[in-house]
């Protein structure tokens, strides 16, 4: 999160900081653990009263940010969604509801949107599919273009919140090109099956559609040009994913920090042993790092800046590593109690570790690195050839 | 626009202006260049290296002449009289030309900060236009070769002999300093006192008698570095910058410049991309691994791309950890991240082009000379971890005065510098 934050957005991360202490305590979180949603029914729509779902939304459809920059807005709950491990789908349903207000027709956007920004109807992202087109970005449902309408085909897995979702929007190919359709959950071919996850209240599943068909009225944008919409939606999958994950490492690191300055071994605080204090300074170096990478990227997905993708990308590399290291190095740090249930830590690390294998694995993206490196490399010696 | 005017800054010119001012400049007597000349990392003769520090002094003459040399430092001593967000507008315009970045780092920070900061009026009179107009090169003698992180343990010895000071000992890791004109030099004055307390900064003319100065071969071959011998180097008490025995907090913002590199406002670099020098540019990994074929290997690849994330991580991080310390959200000792970070990076950078270079890293022919290099270069990969304050020093740094955990055990507290144990080494 950035050191310095405007007022209004102080105001408003506190506001969720104090909802998700008083409401879903991490201590409660475990009670959840075998809930089919993840959270108790009223929760989500106190979120939403809260601003979770309508940043990403205009104005004139009824939502709106709280600074000049809606996403940094989100962000921030994505932030504290990570340091208290939370429950819910925040970016698949935001993703959902900014990708209607940006691209839906006014009937889409009348007849999902209120519902979305109330908290009383959920919808959800359907993107990545399952072995072996798991890779990041892989699309091949298909959504072919019929007379009077639109017939989608394949599987997607995992979809986030697949089984509270009233309306799904799915991502499909349409030969070259990419197409978008906005499906209710209780149409004819739709079946879901529940997965398991590594988080204990974040819930996934597997929703297959067996030659859906669908009015054309179900296509948000149009069919075959939705590339540029996806990857809109990807930045900001990715931008809020990873503001969440710092926002975990940041409290375990806290939690271990307080830890090592209050557990005494041979008579000495842990935080007096160089070994260990060396290890908090690498620690702490990830942190801050993880935290600029993650403010950096979430500023140029905001401002639209052609760098946008590659902090997004360093971001997701850096962090799906450095995170994860930092978290276990916690747990080594607390010794044999973290690695007990009982002990908050895991829930922690179920969180990052999910962070980083959703929107790209760090070997995913530090392979678009170098593929976009290459592309600069190119360039340069093209340039080079015309002088 | 207007501009705030007061008796230190009658016509404090705009940024926007300054900025348009600057690049129109920079466009008209700089060279473009493809990538920062810093990186070009390459042997140079000693001969070659003398007329390009010769090349580098002419352009700093004609950036003094402009009126872009020392952007914040005050006018009287021949500086611009501007602001740290002038000279930052111009690191920005800089990007893309070559400029004289041989002679910034040591030189302009920390030499030139410290006399700006503790020198006597006389004395800022006579160095800082100098070293502005490229005319004085100061080098840095710090280390010793009986601790290098230890800096306060200086056994270089400073006595009074009426008006002058008589100096004995050595100092080490003097970055370029065989072509450099003076070094600022923190020596002993009291060893009846605690550490901290008996220590002096003077200026020592490199060229004097009783000043011998070798230079270091490194384990990969000829390097930058230098150690100087000082056998009775008599001193004008007027080079002393501080009180006598003051020295150490002349040391402690010293430190902080050294600390600061580019990040210092005294200092004009590339606003971004710039690496320091040794550091490949970024698409050199890629070209790496054309060389050797291993272009299309998945593990070759991800190796890249944990360097360019590193990279851009760290770009993120600098600013980041700038800014917190500046607008005190983060304390000064913060900065010790940011060396950490170069550090841990730049072995990494080492061992990723040591690994794409394969076998030719280690016995290579003329034609892949490059490769080869990955393999010498490798040899001193520690280096970015040792000199300018190793990473455990940072790591003591961000753990005890940044996380407030306990300070290390010190065997040097409250005793005559005289009677601190020293080891068997010592002397050596």
């Amino acid at each position: 999160m950035e050191l310095q934050l405007a007022a209004e957005q102080e105001m408003f991360a506190g506001t969720t900081r104090k909802f998700l202490a008083q409401h879903m305590p991490v201590a409660e979180l475990r009670a959840m653990r075998h809930d089919p949603a993840g959270f108790p029914p009223d929760y989500w729509r106190r979120g939403a009263e809260l601003g979770w779902t309508s940043l990403l939304v205009s104005e004139e459809d009824g939502g709106g940010g709280i600074s000049a920059s809606p996403l940094s807005d989100l962000a921030i709950v994505a932030y504290e969604f990570g340091r208290h491990a939370a429950a819910g789908p925040l970016a698949s349903s935001n993703v959902v509801a900014g990708a209607l207000s940006r691209g839906g027709s006014p009937e889409q956007r009348s007849a999902i949107l209120p519902g979305l920004l109330a908290g009383q109807l959920m919808a959800t992202w359907c993107l990545a599919e399952p072995r072996p087109d798991d890779a990041f970005g892989t699309v091949t449902a298909q959504a072919a273009a019929l007379a009077d309408g639109v017939c989608l085909s394949g599987v997607k897995a995992p979809v986030e919140g697949a089984a509270q979702a009233a309306q799904f929007l799915v991502t499909a190919r349409s030969g070259d090109g990419l197409t978008q359709l906005l499906v209710p959950a209780d149409a004819p071919g739709v079946t879901m099956t529940p997965m398991r996850s590594i988080d204990l209240t974040r819930r996934f599943a597997a929703v297959r559609f067996d030659d859906v068909r669908l009015p054309r009225s179900a296509v948000l944008g149009e069919v075959g040009r939705a590339g540029s919409a996806v990857d809109w939606q990807l930045r900001v999958a990715v931008a809020l994913t990873l503001a969440e994950m710092v926002g975990t490492m940041d409290r375990a690191f806290e939690m271990t920090v307080q830890w090592a300055f209050d557990r005494y071994s041979f008579g000495r605080p842990l935080a007096s042993y160089q070994e260990l204090k060396h290890r908090f300074a690498d620690m702490k170096l990830w942190l801050e790092a993880s935290h600029a990478i993650s403010d950096g990227a979430v500023r140029a997905v905001a401002e639209g800046a052609p760098n946008a993708w590659e902090l997004l990308s360093a971001g997701k590399a850096y962090v799906g590593c450095h995170g994860i290291e930092l978290l276990q190095d916690c747990v080594q740090i607390h010794g044999g109690i973290g690695v007990t249930f009982d002990h908050d830590m895991h829930l922690y690390l179920r969180r990052l570790t999910l962070g980083s294998r959703l929107y790209g694995s760090v070997a995913e993206h530090r392979e678009r690195l170098t593929a976009s490196l290459e592309a600069q490399v190119e360039e340069e010696s093209a340039d080079d050839d015309r002088r | 626009m207007t501009t705030v005017a007061d008796d230190a800054h009658p016509e404090l010119e705009d940024v926007a202006s300054f900025r348009a001012r600057a690049q129109a400049w920079i466009r008209e007597n700089l060279k473009p260049v493809d990538q920062h000349p810093g990186e070009v990392a390459e042997f140079r003769t000693d001969q070659a290296e003398l007329a390009e520090v010769a090349r580098q002094r002419a352009v700093q003459r004609l950036l003094f002449d402009a009126g872009f040399a020392g952007i914040v430092v005050p006018r009287k001593y021949g500086g611009a009289g501007l602001t740290p967000a002038h000279a930052r507008v111009f690191n920005e315009e800089i990007v893309g030309y070559d400029y004289p970045y041989m002679i910034q780092v040591a030189n302009f920070s920390p030499s030139m900060a410290v006399i700006l900061e503790f020198g006597t009026e006389e004395q800022k009179l006579q160095h800082v236009p100098a070293i502005l107009s490229g005319d004085e090169l100061f080098a840095t003698f710090l280390s010793e070769p009986s601790g290098g992180s230890d800096a306060a343990g200086a056994r270089t010895t400073a006595v009074r002999d009426g008006d002058e000071w008589v100096l004995n000992g050595s100092k080490i890791w003097s970055s370029f300093a065989w072509w450099r004109d003076w070094g600022l030099c923190l020596t002993r004055t009291n060893w009846d006192v605690e550490k901290h307390r008996g220590l002096t900064v003077f200026m020592v003319p490199i060229r004097w008698p009783g000043v011998e100065l070798h230079r270091i071969e490194m384990a990969n071959g000829p390097g930058h570095f230098c150690q100087e011998f000082f056998t009775d180097v008599h001193i004008p008490d007027a080079n002393r910058i501080g009180a006598v025995d003051g020295g150490w907090s002349v040391g402690v913002r010293w430190m902080f410049y050294e600390r600061s590199r580019e990040s210092s406002p005294y200092i004009t670099w590339w606003a971004t991309g710039g690496g320091m020098a040794g550091m490949l540019g970024q698409g050199d990994l890629v070209r790496l691994a054309r060389r050797s074929g291993r272009i299309h290997d998945p593990m070759a690849r991800d190796l890249i791309g944990e360097v360019r994330a590193d990279a851009l991580v760290a770009e993120q991080t600098a600013t980041r950890i700038v800014q917190g310390i500046r607008t005190g959200d983060l304390n000064d000792q913060a900065a010790a991240l940011i060396r950490l970070q170069r550090g841990v990076n730049s072995t990494r950078q080492a061992s990723v082009a040591f690994e794409l270079a394969a076998g030719a890293a280690v016995t290579w022919d003329e034609a892949d000379e490059i490769l080869g290099q990955q393999g010498l270069e490798f040899l001193t990969r520690q280096s970015s971890q040792i000199g300018g304050g190793t990473t455990e020093m940072a790591r003591n740094v961000i753990s005890e005065r940044v996380l407030g955990m306990p300070r290390e055990r010190a065997g040097d507290k409250d005793i005559a510098y005289r009677d601190v144990p020293k080891g068997p080494a010592a002397g050596r």
